[in-house]
């Protein structure tokens, strides 16, 4: 069962104490248990950009987003285990738990194949 | 089938459901499949136990047929197909022990089902619901009754819960003995918070809700059966039947309020008293006390009270404070100075009380003005205890709690105006 972790900064400059060391021996760990399937750090929020496209087809491209809310996702891994539990157990090893920071944790949608 | 007949395969059914569940969950790992097969060995139970008697073994019964059941639903589902060889299901089918013959001791696994209905991972709200379903064996109209809601909304939020268990893949299963600390007190808080609306609801027509803390206690003693030695299961079970034992004495002729200190003790289940006894020196045994186990202390010396003014005060503000540093609350401040003001007078209480007075937890809380009112009723500050009287009445929500506060307030006024 694949579920995803979403790393949620607890802001744009969160600071949550965790050292790069600490994410390094997380994605290590991840990898040497093999439930690790695949995940991303995002590059810092200032370089999003939101595109919509309105009803009547008219692409609107806008810098951003700089949300208001307090949550803002900065990563993510996929990760294969057996019940929500374990995943749960890795969510709170992840560095990106700490220091006010969360991580999401949801199951990848599988539609028979 | 004779109305006596009958409703003792209902207390049987009542029995049986929550352990039946849990042994199809645990072979099934599908929560839905379940309560499904459940409902279908209930319902062939309903139409053979009237002509062949009722089996010797009604559980084995039940599991048996309920598993047959679950096979054949199995192999027509083409989508379970698959699961059907990890499932392992031939073996069972094979199984040539007829139902009536085999073992009285199923394996009991009720405990992984509890640990399931309380999962952190479930709005708080639909935990109690749930596992009044699954382990109590509540229908679903009934839940809803229980938490006065519409049934279509319970029917909604209880699928939604069930969803999240197989969608989201919840396990089934007893947490290690490294994960217990963690995990027990939201089982703990399920049962508990069952009780309190039982015990005090908290709007409707009725003081009390008797059939729901019943509900509790005989899940409490369920799960003190199945983990003996966790001390505050035991101090759990303790306080509800300490607390309970005095349901009688609560309400008055007219289901009327009735305070601890005008309570008819004549009235108070004693045997429910002794049995709560002995378990909270178990609770408090052998480690440090956790908080249901000090709670059921404090209950304990209520109960053992020959009248109120009797009661062990000194003792009872001690515990208070054992409690505030296991579980730091403005509640349990507002108790302690209820229990101060009878050790040092109202005058003691009142100051302490008004210490909580900016607490933001404390604020729409009806027993702290209440609290307050009684005091200063006593100290013979009647236009104040009127004032703090009428804040009450604005909050409290159940009727008898409403009714209790007019009838003090009249009281006082009387005293008031009178000659």
């Amino acid at each position: 069962m694949k579920y995803m972790l979403m790393i949620m900064a607890a802001d744009k400059d969160a600071d949550n104490g965790c050292t790069f060391e600490d994410w390094v021996a997380y994605a290590k760990e991840l990898k040497d248990s093999g439930v690790w399937v695949s995940g991303h750090a995002l590059a810092d929020l200032v370089t999003a950009t939101t595109v919509q496209v309105g009803a009547s087809g008219e692409r609107t491209v806008t810098d951003g987003p700089f949300a208001e809310t307090r949550e803002v996702l900065g990563g993510y891994d996929i990760i294969d285990v057996a019940d929500l539990d374990e995943a749960l157990k890795w969510a709170a090893r992840c560095p990106g738990s700490r220091g006010g920071g969360a991580v999401v944790v949801r199951p990848v949608a599988d539609f028979g194949n | 089938m004779s109305e006596q007949a009958s409703s003792s395969v209902e207390s049987i059914f009542r029995e049986e459901h929550g352990r039946l569940l849990a042994s199809l969950v645990r072979r099934f790992g599908d929560l839905d499949l379940a309560e499904e097969v459940a409902a279908e060995a209930i319902e062939a139970a309903l139409t053979h136990w009237p002509v062949d008697g009722v089996p010797h073994k009604p559980g084995a019964w039940l599991l048996t047929t309920a598993r047959r059941k679950a096979v054949d639903r199995l192999r027509r589902d083409q989508a379970y197909a698959a699961r059907l060889a990890i499932l392992q299901v031939e073996a069972d089918r094979a199984d040539p022990a007829p139902p009536a013959d085999r073992g009285g001791d199923l394996p009991d696994d009720r405990l992984q089902l509890f640990f399931t209905c309380a999962h952190p991972a479930l709005p708080a709200e639909d935990r109690g619901a749930l596992t009044l379903r699954c382990l109590a064996g509540l229908t679903t109209p009934e839940v809803a009754r229980a938490y006065l809601v519409p049934p279509a909304t319970m029917a909604q939020r209880i699928v939604r819960a069930k969803k999240k268990i197989r969608e989201a893949r919840i396990p089934f299963r007893v947490p290690g003995a490294d994960e217990l600390p963690e995990r027990l007190p939201g089982v703990l808080q399920v049962l508990y918070s069952i009780f309190t609306e039982g015990y005090a609801a908290s709007s409707g027509p009725e003081l009390q809700r008797l059939d729901l803390a019943e509900e509790a206690i005989r899940l409490a003693r369920i799960l003190h059966r199945l983990l003996p030695g966790e001390r505050e299961v035991t101090g759990l079970l303790a306080l509800l039947l300490l607390t309970h034992a005095r349901r009688a004495a609560r309400t008055g002729m007219y289901g009327e309020l009735m305070l601890l200190a005008d309570q008819d003790r004549s009235r108070w289940d004693r045997a429910m008293i002794a049995e709560g006894e002995p378990l909270v020196v178990a609770a408090l045994s052998g480690g440090p006390p956790g908080r249901y186990g000090v709670q059921a202390a404090i209950a304990a010396l209520h109960d053992e009270a020959a009248d109120f003014a009797s009661t062990d005060w000194p003792q009872i503000v001690a515990l208070y404070d054992v409690l505030l540093t296991i579980m730091p609350s403005p509640v349990v401040e507002l108790n302690r100075a209820a229990a101060v003001a009878m050790r040092d007078g109202p005058a003691a209480g009142l100051a302490l009380l008004d210490e909580l007075a900016g607490e933001p937890k404390l604020r729409g809380y009806h027993l702290y003005p209440l609290a307050r009112a009684d005091l200063l009723e006593r100290l013979g500050r009647t236009e104040e205890a009127a004032t703090a009287y009428r804040e009450a009445l604005e909050l409290a929500g159940s009727e008898p709690d409403r009714a209790h506060l007019r009838d003090r307030l009249v009281a006082l006024e009387g005293k008031d105006h009178g000659p």
